[in-house]
């Protein structure tokens, strides 16, 4: 008899070894470290630390940085949203109407992914600076006062932002749409349904995986960003990643950049919670 | 400035890394014919590499590459490895604390690091730096004499100048009348939301310091909440933009700034491409700071003094200043400059005149290593 017919329990584990492995090198090690350093306590100047349970890290981060996980979270459900509301028709106009253009029009969405991250919301600072035509037309249409600016402010955050995770929320929203059996809507119309209400009833509640999958990949990274605001905002801007950096590269204090680590995902985690509980969990795998 | 990786560069590193985990003083072993260990520092033998880094376009170059370099490889045998891996102190800090902590090379004979953050000093009360071999160095006396007794290296044990800067004020003539005061870079309505300050303590502490009539050599808490009470309210009224490094210079050079607090030598690069851009120091005082060459633990310190003599030839000094825009610490390249290059030798913001250097300062050292002002200041401009 074969090894895997006598140990039949053990090869669904076995099969999951290279997984978990990775996940326990990659992923609990490195937050297990992570943990330990935020308990430490000690002087940053001298760069000497100790471990000491100083759960007052985590009291301290809350307490002095409240504004800034605030912040941080409004940020990017506003830039989820945004993303949301740009990247539905988009999607929904390539994956129905998108015909053999279809991976030529994805390629479209994908193409700024080419350059890196940094280069592209710096490109953002030309488009949107001062003297620049954006800003331009904003002041001619009279939306913006003759001084007005838009860098240094929270729109140029959020929009940046929305710009740089638009393809997260995009790519998913397609791929559920591009599944839909168009005859499930076909047969709505057949069945007297308006164009909108076969929208409303039939398209969109199956489209919904992609929605959770999309708004999910776009907000847990936000929330964490710190780039746009550095780059596009001024200090009444900064977000808690800014905060984490500035606490672990400038100040070496890396006790309090790990407790702020930890209460960052802790918060994603229990929004994700809730998130999953209100739409329903089957809705995340589809 | 964020610190900026390529995924190439990355990789690399990574496996610099697995590699660093064997032996300290693997460095030697890589340069090839010495036996040299860390522990040693007395090898008089020259390693066959000389692995140096720096910041980025602060060395002569030319698109064959740095000749300076080539005429050191040719003069001594030995190649230097020339990385410009150095964005800002905090960052390439933050890189190699950690192998240096657990005893390992960081592979490096030569990094340089600015004495107006709290690394240099804080790499030396560790036990991270290799001590000069002053025996390979009689070009030390060309050291300018101001530079020789910094008072976190008195002796200059540890390092040696690579370049220095002022810090001042650049405006934009097209867009405002002279700024020359930092009451009229932080108060004056018409630059609200146009200008920048620097983000590194040192630099904006010191500047607003001058201009409350305090002194930065001598910070107390009482000047130093001053101090940031004045920066608070100019940020709170929209007035400074944002806190910079030298990523202020596209805003600069595009107009979206009118005036920033700004580095001397960035401004003489841009000057070339702007004419419009002016730089002063402030009218109550500037601040100024030097980039040191340190010899991490590990490093050759042989062969990374006989380089550092050999930059100290005034000859040699001059032909790195042509390309460099920076103050340059070797007494009598401005001589050699003279003769092949009038231009730069004029210029006062490379070769600042007595009244200049009369109006900068060095700030208290103390205050880099406090962490209740260094957290203040963080909270102010990063968080």
């Amino acid at each position: 008899m074969s090894y895997f017919h006598r140990h039949r329990g053990a090869t669904p584990y076995l099969l999951l070894a290279p997984g978990l492995l990775f996940l326990l090198a990659f992923f609990v090690v490195p937050l297990g470290f992570l943990a330990y350093q935020s308990l430490e306590s000690g002087n940053q100047a001298t760069l000497t630390y100790a471990f000491t349970w100083a759960w007052s890290n985590y009291g301290d981060a809350l307490r002095d940085y409240r504004g800034h996980f605030v912040r941080s979270f409004e940020y990017a459900a506003i830039a989820t949203a945004l993303a949301l509301l740009l990247s539905y028709p988009l999607a929904y106009w390539i994956a129905f109407r998108g015909g053999r253009w279809k991976n030529l029009l994805l390629l479209f969405i994908i193409a700024p992914f080419f350059v890196t991250y940094l280069i592209r919301t710096l490109a953002w600072e030309t488009i949107l600076a001062d003297n620049g035509i954006v800003v331009g037309v904003l002041r001619d249409l009279h939306l913006l006062g003759s001084d007005g600016r838009l860098l240094a402010t929270s729109t140029a955050v959020v929009a940046g932002i929305t710009y740089n995770f638009l393809p997260f929320m995009a790519l998913p929203l397609y791929v559920s749409l591009e599944q839909i059996d168009h005859s499930l809507i076909e047969a709505a119309q057949d069945l007297y349904a308006s164009k909108w209400k076969a929208f409303l009833r039939v398209t969109l509640p199956l489209s919904l995986p992609g929605v959770v999958a999309g708004t999910l990949l776009t907000f847990i990274p936000a929330a964490g960003d710190f780039i746009n605001a550095q780059l596009l905002g001024s200090p009444k801007q900064h977000m808690i990643g800014n905060v984490i950096q500035s606490k672990f590269l400038e100040l070496t204090d890396y006790p309090a950049a790990a407790a702020m680590s930890f209460i960052l995902m802790a918060i994603i985690l229990v929004l994700v919670f809730i998130y999953a509980r209100a739409v329903g969990t089957e809705k995340l795998t589809g | 400035m964020t610190d900026h990786l390529t995924r190439g560069e990355l990789l690399k590193r990574a496996a610099a890394g697995s590699t660093v985990l064997t032996i300290p003083g693997l460095l030697a072993a890589c340069g090839g014919t010495t036996k040299k260990s860390a522990a040693s520092g007395g090898s008089k033998q020259l390693a066959k590499t000389l692995t140096f880094s720096n910041w980025t376009l602060y060395i002569d170059n030319t698109k064959q590459g740095h000749p300076t370099l080539e005429q050191f490889q040719k003069k001594t045998g030995v190649h230097v490895d020339y990385k410009e891996d150095i964005n800002d102190n905090a960052t390439f800090f933050g890189k190699i604390q950690g192998p240096l902590s657990r005893g390992q090379s960081i592979h490096r004979d030569i990094i340089v690091m600015t004495d107006n953050s709290r690394y240099p000093s804080l790499l030396i009360k560790k036990g991270w730096l290799e001590k000069l071999d002053k025996s390979a160095m009689p070009n030390f006396k060309n050291l300018l004499p101001v530079q020789r007794h910094p008072s976190w290296d008195p002796d200059r044990d540890y390092s040696l100048p690579w370049q220095s800067g002022m810090t001042g004020i650049a405006y934009n003539d097209t867009l405002t009348d002279p700024i020359t005061s930092i009451p009229q870079l932080l108060e004056d309505k018409k630059l609200k939301g146009k200008v920048t300050v620097l983000s590194e303590m040192a630099d904006g502490l010191s500047l607003v310091m001058l201009a409350n009539g305090d002194d930065p050599a001598k910070v107390t808490d009482a000047t130093f909440d001053r101090a940031m009470k004045r920066l608070q309210k100019a940020v709170d009224n929209g007035q400074i933009r944002q806190f910079t490094g030298n990523d202020y210079s596209g805003p600069l050079a595009k107009g979206d700034l009118k005036a920033a607090m700004s580095w001397s030598g960035d401004i003489v690069q841009l000057q070339s491409s702007n004419k419009h851009l002016h730089w002063n120091l402030p009218d109550d005082g500037g601040d100024i700071w030097t980039d040191n060459m340190l010899i991490p633990k590990g490093g050759n310190a042989f062969t990374a003094s006989t380089y550092m003599n050999f930059v100290y030839d005034p000859k040699i000094a001059a032909k790195i200043e042509a390309y460099v825009n920076y103050i340059c610490p070797v007494l009598g390249a401005k001589q050699v400059l003279l003769k092949t290059d009038p231009a730069i030798a004029k210029n006062t913001l490379i070769f600042p005149t007595k009244k200049m250097l009369d109006n900068v300062h060095v700030i208290d050292p103390a205050v880099l290593s406090n962490e209740k002002y260094l957290t203040a200041w963080q909270n102010l401009v990063g968080a």
